[in-house]
């Protein structure tokens, strides 16, 4: 099934994750990731959804999130005119004898480490979720300890905010 | 729209034209904000609901300010039972010389009648119930409401803000289980926010498409001191609902319908919401098309027009049934392609176009594909597809129908509704059923449970009038009907209210009398015993070999008959009949009918062995239809 990354501007209010969350679980849709934070617009908040969903699912997905009354506004953001976003912290084995080479690898990817032990490493990287698998399969051979990975954050490319139009109309 | 917009801007109404949409970077799924759909329609003037008053800045208690908001409102029934998270209101309410509070016996009891009260009025109803197990016992009700998009605001109290989350005493996270099966919902902890909370609940249970809101107050907002002025400032950026339908969608419609050879209206509850009946009644003689009307829509058109062919669906007329299989065109208006009404989806209505008028965007093709959609309220809708067709047929000719009404009169003359009389000596339940709506009439209002008295009130009594036939559709809640009835009597006082109730429902909520007797609401209800659980018995005896497990209620002929329902009545002080002989029938429903200081109870005792027919059995396509027991129509030969 295609994947569809939706941009939602919601109130800020308590329970409003929750509504967004169990409409999903409810109506059986597959959330592929989900991140949320606030927005340059106090009291609203921003839901970057990913779904796996077809045509018609993915209207029914829209339809049902729009159908709450919390939710301002949705936008499909398609990846050839935005720019799509994960965050990951990879715990790798590191010793002397490879520190090196993982540093090296983390390098190919412009990743960084934040944080050294004297047998491992921790490495923060960024970009699209192809590049961060690839990432950790050159990473797999020395041995991961954690993965964490954010959501995917996702934004629409030029000077127009998904916020304009949907605020100063309400 | 650019790619990764699936919703077409035929859906959106007109303002969403000139929108932004797939212009910018971001192709915008809506095609616009919610917000800026607004646009479409005049802007609201006042969003608050009730005579407008205007009240300066007053010092009160948050209990205070519960009760006159809903006086400001324009309230004056709510149903409810107190306990200790609600107490503080209860005491205000005592005060009131606006509002008349009902006590009911049992929470359900309260959200039913509040649904059957905003059923007969069209107003929203209200019940009040305290926190934990109060909040609990409306559920089934909230769900009920929520299946049946019924405008219903239900108030509960909750534990002090400052304990919520310790599993305090009667403390129950009643916004977190209804929130499936509500339309909105609240959590209120202070009491400077319950005007603006309530008028807002009370905005969306009534508008679009109508559905319950619950308002879960905490005790300390209730007794705290805050300052209540009027009218409050309704703030809802997310919340705005399409009414006026797409002008070019509705032109589409209307060509559709003017190419039309075999079109059929297929007419949902939407319509009895809208109140917009008279509008049906014009377009369809317009059109001249056959008219079904589901479930929920019994009475929207009225039965005995020509043009009425009956209910579709699992238990439907053969003449409405097949008319939607074998139709080139659905006119759909407020109907949302149940499965109960479909059969297996893919074999409904195989031929037909679908033109899809609803105010929820999400039931447009949910199920089926609409071919030509359109956003918005019937009642506006209505007309201006009455005018396209009119400037249509005006230009172009009217279609010709004339083969299409042959058959499917050919097809209501050979199967019309009916029953056998029972192989034993024991009284038909259809007949019963019948003979009530013949003598009761069409101006009454006839409240069902759900089984197959549902289904026989539902084929058998004549509808002519909207808001005349309540019923649970979606959920199919036994025990709907004694508290629904008693909301719509209070409702509708003047009418006869009929509660057409089975052994089996009317077990589950019957308590609800001693609220009837205590406080003058003399409702009728027609127990239609079949010692059973009749419906299941049904299934049992058709599709698991006879084998009636655990359907048994030993309330009807040769058994023990627990409870009696006559005592049971004369315990509550209702009147008691009985009546288990034919030629008993029409003198027990005019000795009812002559019973109007206080409920009646009438025992009905009939033959278990009765079955709903047609049916269509679950899994198939509705074109094998049996009109009883393995018998399917005699399908003629289209030429």
């Amino acid at each position: 099934m295609a994947r569809h990354t939706l941009s939602v501007l919601v109130e800020d209010v308590p329970g409003v994750l929750t509504r967004v969350a169990s409409l999903f679980a409810r109506r059986a849709f597959n959330i592929n990731s989900l991140a949320v934070g606030p927005t340059e617009t106090e009291g609203v908040s921003r839901i970057t959804v990913v779904v796996e969903a077809e045509g018609d699912l993915l209207e029914q997905v829209t339809k049902q999130l729009n159908k709450l009354i919390n939710v301002i506004k949705i936008v499909e953001l398609v990846p050839d005119s935005s720019v799509q976003r994960d965050h990951i912290l990879v715990k790798v084995r590191a010793d002397a004898a490879t520190r090196l080479q993982v540093t090296q690898a983390a390098d190919l990817f412009r990743a960084s480490v934040v944080d050294v032990s004297t047998d491992s490493l921790i490495i923060e990287a960024t970009g699209t979720a192809e590049k961060l698998s690839a990432l950790l399969s050159v990473l797999e051979p020395f041995g991961v300890r954690e993965i964490v990975q954010s959501g995917t954050l996702a934004v629409g490319r030029g000077a127009k905010s998904m916020s304009d139009r949907a605020l100063r109309s309400a | 729209m650019s790619k990764g917009s699936p919703i077409s801007p035929a859906l959106m109404p007109s303002k969403a034209q000139h929108g932004p949409a797939g212009t910018g970077p971001a192709a915008s799924i809506a095609g616009q904000t919610k917000a800026d759909r607004a646009h479409g329609t005049p802007a609201a003037v006042n969003l608050v609901q009730g005579p407008n008053n205007v009240v300066p800045a007053t010092t009160m208690l948050g209990s205070e300010a519960i009760v006159r908001t809903l006086e400001e409102l324009g309230v004056d029934e709510i149903f409810g039972l107190p306990g200790g998270a609600i107490l503080p209101t209860y005491d205000p309410l005592l005060a009131s010389s606006k509002l008349r509070h009902i006590l009911v016996r049992h929470e359900q009891g309260a959200g039913h009648a509040a649904e059957g009260y905003a059923l007969v009025t069209g107003r929203v109803g209200v019940c009040i119930a305290t926190s934990g197990p109060g909040a609990t016992n409306l559920v089934t009700a909230i769900a009920d409401a929520n299946m049946d998009s019924v405008p219903m605001v239900a108030i509960t109290g909750q534990v002090s803000s400052a304990v919520i989350g310790s599993d305090a005493f009667q403390e129950a996270d009643i916004v977190g289980i209804t929130m499936p099966i509500t339309k909105h919902s609240y959590l209120v902890t202070r009491a400077e926010d319950i005007p603006r909370v309530l008028a807002e609940a009370f905005h969306i249970a009534s508008t679009g498409r109508p559905g319950p809101v619950l308002v879960d107050i905490t005790k300390d907002a209730q007794q705290a001191t805050t300052t209540f002025s009027w009218p409050p400032r309704i703030e809802l950026p997310g919340y705005k609902t399409v009414v006026k339908g797409h002008s070019k969608q509705v032109r589409e419609a209307a060509k559709l319908i003017a190419a039309s050879q075999r079109p059929v209206f297929y007419v949902g509850g939407g319509v009895i919401h809208a109140h917009a009946s008279q509008e049906l009644l014009e377009l369809a003689e317009l059109v001249n098309a056959p008219v079904v009307t589901t479930l929920t829509a019994r009475g929207a058109f009225p039965d005995s027009h020509p043009q009425h062919m009956g209910m579709p669906g699992m238990h439907g007329s053969v003449s409405a049934v097949t008319a939607l299989q074998q139709a080139d065109l659905l006119i759909t208006l407020g109907a949302r392609f149940d499965d109960r009404v479909t059969g297996v989806l893919h074999t409904f209505a195989p031929g037909a176009k679908v033109i899809h008028a609803d105010i929820d965007p999400a039931e447009i093709s949910k199920n089926r594909t609409a071919d030509v959609p359109i956003v918005g309220s019937v009642k506006q809708i209505l007309p201006e597809l009455t005018d396209a067709c009119r400037a249509n047929f005006a230009e172009h000719g009217r279609p010709d129908v004339s083969s299409w009404w042959s058959m499917v009169n050919r097809l209501r003359e050979t199967y019309p509704l009916g029953f056998t009389s029972p192989a034993n000596d024991h009284s038909a339940p259809q007949h019963v059923i019948q003979r009530i709506g013949e003598m009761t009439g069409p101006e009454g209002v006839y409240v069902s449970g759900v089984g197959q008295h549902q289904m026989w009130a539902a084929q058998f009594i004549k509808y002519e009038r909207p808001h005349s036939w309540l019923n649970s559709a979606g959920l199919g809640t036994m025990g709907y009907s004694v508290p629904a009835a008693m909301g719509a009597k209070v409702g509708n006082p003047d009418r006869v209210v009929w509660a057409i109730d089975g052994d089996g429902c009317f077990q589950m909520t019957n308590q609800e009398l001693a609220t009837c007797v205590i406080n003058n609401i003399p409702i009728k209800v027609a127990i239609i015993n079949n010692s059973s659980l009749g419906m299941v018995r049904q299934w049992q005896t058709l599709f698991y070999d006879g084998r009636y497990s655990h359907t048994d209620l030993n309330t009807g002929h040769d058994t023990v008959r627990v409870p009696d329902f006559v005592k049971l009545a004369d315990a509550y002080g209702c009147a008691g009949l009985r009546c288990e002989r034919d030629e008993d029938i029409d003198a027990t429903i005019a000795a009812a009918l002559e019973i109007n200081d206080r409920p009646v109870v009438v025992d009905f005792v009939v033959s278990r062995d009765s079955m709903v027919w047609p049916m269509v059995p679950a899994g198939v396509s509705n074109d094998l239809i049996q009109i009883a027991r393995n018998m399917t129509p005699e399908w003629e030969q289209e030429d």
